[in-house]
């Protein structure tokens, strides 16, 4: 039985056409990531699956349950962490989570190995006000709330979006271990770094599921020769290579240019091609595609396309 | 007057018994994108507020703009662009109310708001849908605009709070281009992210921690004083020794 089944789902906000048959699956205990930016339809498809949205079209299961008729019994089963801070801003860190426990029927005692790791963390500041935690604690607050009625299925919405690097990171190693407990967790981002760190990805865009893949996969299936390129220069170099007649697209990644040709080419050639036309410390390497690239490469995006009217 | 755009020193904003900005000290030069990181709650946010008129500091001076964030704290936000993805445009107005709202704003002569709004919708290519509300407008746009709007009075420096949280990959390259077009026609753009590979887009970055700039320089030279691969390395050797 997979934690979560998702069957061609559609929905509409009038003509928006937020979800377009949308179908996948999240296997018992994996840990799966539902990648895409703003607007591509993470959250409403994340209501749709607790049971707080109903869909036009398509079907679904959460842990064996059909998500209209049982909608009951998923909600005791899932823990949902929204995108939006959601926890009672004026009672204190304790209170909140007793107040969560208390509505599941739960006490914080009874579950509290499985979020011990986190609690520690908050629990010098216990007797403060969630609306005056950090944006770091607040978020490590919003999964111990999601987790103390040990739910079979965790549902995580943007946990980390506006949150700094070392705390994104700090995230993740906590998601590892609750996957090593057997919770199966969905988890959106818009970060496409950290779909390298789930089990496997669907990439969303415009409401659409793009491709469904371990990162492993995904990346191989990138089928083009893609190359790194460095100068001093980023941005004339970027400007030059647009128009090199090998070119099948270049867009920056970080200090590099990824560089995606119409054929295979040596680094030499591309090196002397880029000296000549005045980029002197040129650096070029063959690289392997990263989820980014991928995710470029198949999705299409309305803000290009008035580019080229 | 200064030659810099931004020259600060001994920056230092106490809120009680707590610093929250450490007397901190850099310069920025006309015509570069001075990338401003640091973890959530280590002073990004208060620092900026000094640079930008909004909070006088406890200790320290500086200038931005040429003006003194001490005593001319008024001359600094008439001169400066800023924008955030938190405040940008009026969603209820069109296109050109907002360009005509924030020119009025600004202080602009109506020929001048009309010359400007011919610019931008010229070299945003929004002249179909000038008279749509921006609600209407993708993502994509509506950043592009707001950051065209934060430039209508023409300021040599911008400041750019968090600009791409969020965004579409496709959306955040191409605005960094646009970033990169308005730096190499000489303007100083001040901008702070939480994408590591957006920092090394950057001429120089600078990384606060606890208050302080616990590191400044070039990407490639941060790489090799934290023996680093990547920013992300840097930033989190950095931030974690805390």
């Amino acid at each position: 039985m997979p934690a979560i089944l998702a069957k061609n789902i559609s929905k509409n906000y009038g003509e928006i056409e937020a979800l377009k048959d949308v179908s996948f699956q999240v296997n018992d205990g994996e840990l799966f990531g539902l990648i895409g930016p703003d607007g591509a339809g993470k959250s409403t498809l994340f209501r749709v699956l607790t049971t707080l949205l109903l869909a036009d079209k398509g079907t679904g299961e959460v842990v064996g349950h059909p998500i209209v008729s049982e909608y009951k019994e998923i909600r005791k089963k899932v823990g949902y962490m929204p995108g939006k801070f959601s926890l009672y801003q004026d009672l204190s860190v304790e209170e909140n989570l007793r107040f969560f426990a208390t509505i599941f029927g739960t006490t914080i005692e009874e579950n509290y190995s499985l979020i011990k790791d986190i609690y520690i963390q908050i629990e010098p500041f216990r007797k403060r006000l969630a609306g005056n935690l950090s944006g770091g604690m607040k978020q490590k607050l919003a999964l111990c709330c999601a987790l103390i009625h040990k739910p079979k299925v965790l549902f995580l919405d943007e946990p980390t979006t506006g949150v700094d690097a070392v705390s994104r990171k700090e995230f993740w190693e906590m998601l590892q271990r609750l996957k090593e407990k057997g919770i199966a967790i969905l988890v959106s981002t818009p970060y496409m770094d950290e779909a390298e760190l789930c089990q496997r990805i669907a990439l969303i865009q415009n409401g659409a599921i793009l491709e469904t893949n371990t990162p492993q996969n995904l990346k191989k299936s990138y089928g083009h020769p893609l190359y790194a390129v460095k100068s001093k220069d980023t941005y004339n170099l970027l400007k030059s290579l647009r128009e090199a007649h090998y070119t099948r697209s270049v867009l920056p990644f970080g200090e590099f240019l990824h560089l995606s040709t119409n054929r295979p080419m040596e680094i030499e050639q591309i090196k002397n091609d880029l000296t000549r036309k005045g980029f002197p410390g040129i650096e070029v390497k063959k690289i392997e595609a990263t989820v980014e690239d991928v995710f470029l490469e198949l999705s299409e995006t309305e803000a290009l396309k008035t580019e080229r009217p | 007057m200064s030659e810099q755009a931004i020259k600060v020193e001994g920056l230092t904003k106490r809120f009680g018994d707590f610093t929250a900005v450490d007397t901190i000290s850099f310069q920025v030069e006309k015509g570069e994108i001075f990338g401003f990181l640091g973890a959530n709650g280590a002073g990004k946010t208060t620092a900026m507020r000094m640079l930008i008129g909004l909070s006088k500091p406890t200790e320290g001076q500086g200038f931005v703009a040429g003006f003194d964030i001490n005593t001319q704290a008024e001359k600094i936000k008439k001169n400066i662009g800023y924008m955030s993805q938190k405040f940008s445009l009026y969603n209820d107005l069109t296109v050109k109310e907002n360009i005509r709202f924030y020119g009025g704003i600004y202080g602009l002569s109506k020929s001048r708001i009309s010359e400007k709004t011919e610019d931008i919708l010229a070299e945003l290519r929004l002249f179909e849908v000038a008279k749509k509300p921006v609600r209407e407008l993708p993502l994509g746009w509506k950043q592009r605009l707001s950051f065209a709007i934060s430039m209508v009075h023409d300021p040599d420096i911008v400041f750019l709070d968090e600009p791409t949280g969020g965004v579409d990959p496709h959306v955040r390259r191409q605005f960094w281009e646009t970033i990169y077009q308005q730096a190499n026609a000489g303007r100083t753009i001040f901008v702070t992210t939480h994408y590591m590979d957006e920092a090394e887009y950057c001429n120089r970055v600078s990384i606060m921690v606890d208050g302080k700039i616990a590191a400044l320089d070039t990407p490639d030279q941060l790489k090799k004083q934290f023996n680093s691969k990547s920013m992300d390395e840097v930033f989190l050797k950095l931030a974690r020794n805390v």
